[in-house]
């Protein structure tokens, strides 16, 4: 199997290097794959990349966190109260599919044209996600476990915190990576509309420009980030030990 | 439990829901005549409901709506001719499946919408690049859950086929596919779903195209309540597609 992963990708870079020469589609358009390593090293040695990487890496966590903890929130009321459920949670359900990035203008109008309206754009784009996975995730704890909370005389908080949150952590982990997955792009996009800072604003700046190397350099860097932060959180979450468990 | 009290289970959550969204806008509408929201932030409800005539007749929605789910279908008719093909290949080889399956998984939570501005390179500002942008976003769930279609196929139905001493062609044809169906249907629904994201998404950002170019226009030119409208009339749309592929599915997937 590793075998012919290993001859896929070849037959791909080779496919690829070979298009690239052949000169049937314009030049920059699929770059050689030196002039993109070559991209690709210049990106990650250039100290500017990384203070834009940090600008993005800045309004993605603070969005996260913002939408994470009220999607969390939202999610464990409407988890825990079937009437309430009922009433509201098909709001987030059927709201979210929609493409969070419509609400751009109204975002730039609220939060103006800096790192605002970028995080008010991921906090909106994980917030979904998170709510509906929590709420999901409290449905299914077991009902001995919130007896034995009662049954202590536990508080909402200690509630929340000794039982709910340790007994829904799959799904909370799992609702928070597709979160993360969503704010990315919700951020990103935001920046590649409007922004002066921010790895969004260099995408559209390579585009602009027509350097395409740096382009597909940008967005190879982004993938294996976006993938890494996801395993990550996986990781941290101990999703791999409840696998193996 | 009555029949009436299950009536009343299903409508007074789903009044209340309706209710409590009615408050919101009457809430914030007096907030704003209260000059406590700034009205030219946010428009007052009453006039983003009045918007919507003048939206409908003016701003062509009903051609931009064509124009939408005309790229939603090419989109959805390629995910599904190409995802299913893929799908049905990685079933037939094993080898191949263990190999790219996680491949695609990881494409399928990969940003890909971000590649946009390399497909206005290769395509230009056309109606292809949103296409194309849809068709990738959209095949992932399509391949995946056409190969867990195939597989979940209960053992009984083939050893039937195998029975009858059918063909490789007629097992597939009369057992294997119909069996899959419902499975493949959701992840058509799946992919459709993230394909008008992106079609959607794509002509807000690109500037081209139907009810997300529109939204970017009538934003351009500060036309607030007509702005509002349109995200709405878009909500609107994209929820009542949901609801539509959900139904298809349940009809497809009786109770077991």
């Amino acid at each position: 199997m590793t075998q012919l992963r290993i001859v896929i990708v070849l037959t791909l870079l080779v496919t690829w290097e070979l298009v690239a020469r052949s000169g049937l589609l314009y030049r920059d358009v699929v770059p050689s794959l030196l002039a993109i390593g070559g991209a690709v090293y210049k990106l990650l040695s250039s100290p500017d990349y990384y203070y834009h990487l940090g600008v993005t890496a800045s309004e993605i966590g603070t969005g996260l966190a913002i939408g994470g903890i009220t999607g969390l929130v939202v999610g464990i009321v409407l988890g825990a109260n079937r009437f309430l459920s009922r009433t509201y949670e098909s709001f987030l359900y059927y709201l979210g599919p929609t493409p969070k990035i419509i609400f751009f203008p109204i975002m730039i109008m609220w939060f103006g044209v800096g790192p605002g309206s970028k995080i008010a754009m991921g906090t909106l784009s994980c917030f979904f996600p998170i709510a509906l996975s929590a709420a999901a995730g409290m449905r299914q704890i077991d009902k001995v476990l919130i007896r034995v909370g009662r049954s202590f005389r536990a508080n909402s908080w200690q509630m929340a915190t000794k039982i709910y949150l340790p007994a829904m952590r799959h799904p909370t982990i799992n609702g928070v990576r597709l979160g993360l997955g969503v704010a990315i792009i919700g951020t990103l996009l935001a920046e590649t509309k409007l922004s002066n800072r921010g790895v969004g604003f260099l995408i559209i700046q390579a585009y602009s420009l027509f350097d395409m190397p740096r382009m597909y350099a940008m967005l190879i860097v982004l993938f294996v980030l976006a993938i890494g932060a996801n395993a990550l959180i996986g990781r941290l979450g101990g999703l791999d030990s409840l696998k193996r468990a | 439990m009555t029949a009436a009290a299950m009536a009343r289970g299903r409508f007074v959550p789903f009044a209340l829901g309706l209710g409590t969204l009615a408050a919101f806008f009457v809430a914030v509408e007096v907030l704003i005549r209260l000059n406590a929201i700034n009205r030219y932030i946010v428009p007052m409800p009453s006039q983003i409901a009045l918007a919507f005539e003048r939206v409908i007749l003016e701003e062509d929605i009903v051609a931009r709506f064509w124009l939408t789910f005309k790229e939603a279908m090419i989109a959805g008719l390629m995910i599904a001719l190409v995802g299913i093909s893929i799908g049905v290949l990685f079933y037939r080889f094993s080898l191949l499946r263990r190999a790219c399956e996680t491949w695609v998984a990881a494409m399928a939570s990969a940003p890909t919408v971000l590649m946009y501005p390399l497909f206005l390179v290769i395509f230009g500002r056309s109606m292809w690049t949103i296409i194309m942008m849809g068709f990738v976003a959209g095949l992932p769930p399509v391949i995946l859950k056409t190969i867990e279609g195939f597989a979940g196929t209960r053992r009984v139905l083939l050893n039937v086929g195998r029975s009858f001493r059918l063909t490789p062609v007629q097992q597939f044809v009369k057992i294997l596919f119909p069996a899959a169906l419902p499975t493949i249907f959701v992840g058509v629904r799946l992919g459709l779903i993230f394909t008008l994201i992106n079609i959607v998404g794509v002509e807000f950002l690109i500037n081209f195209g139907g009810l997300g170019q529109l939204i970017n226009d009538l934003a351009e030119r500060y036309d607030l309540a007509g702005t509002y409208a349109a995200i709405c009339f878009v909500i609107l749309v994209s929820v009542c597609f949901f609801v539509f592929t959900e139904r298809v599915e349940k009809w497809l997937r009786p109770v077991d």
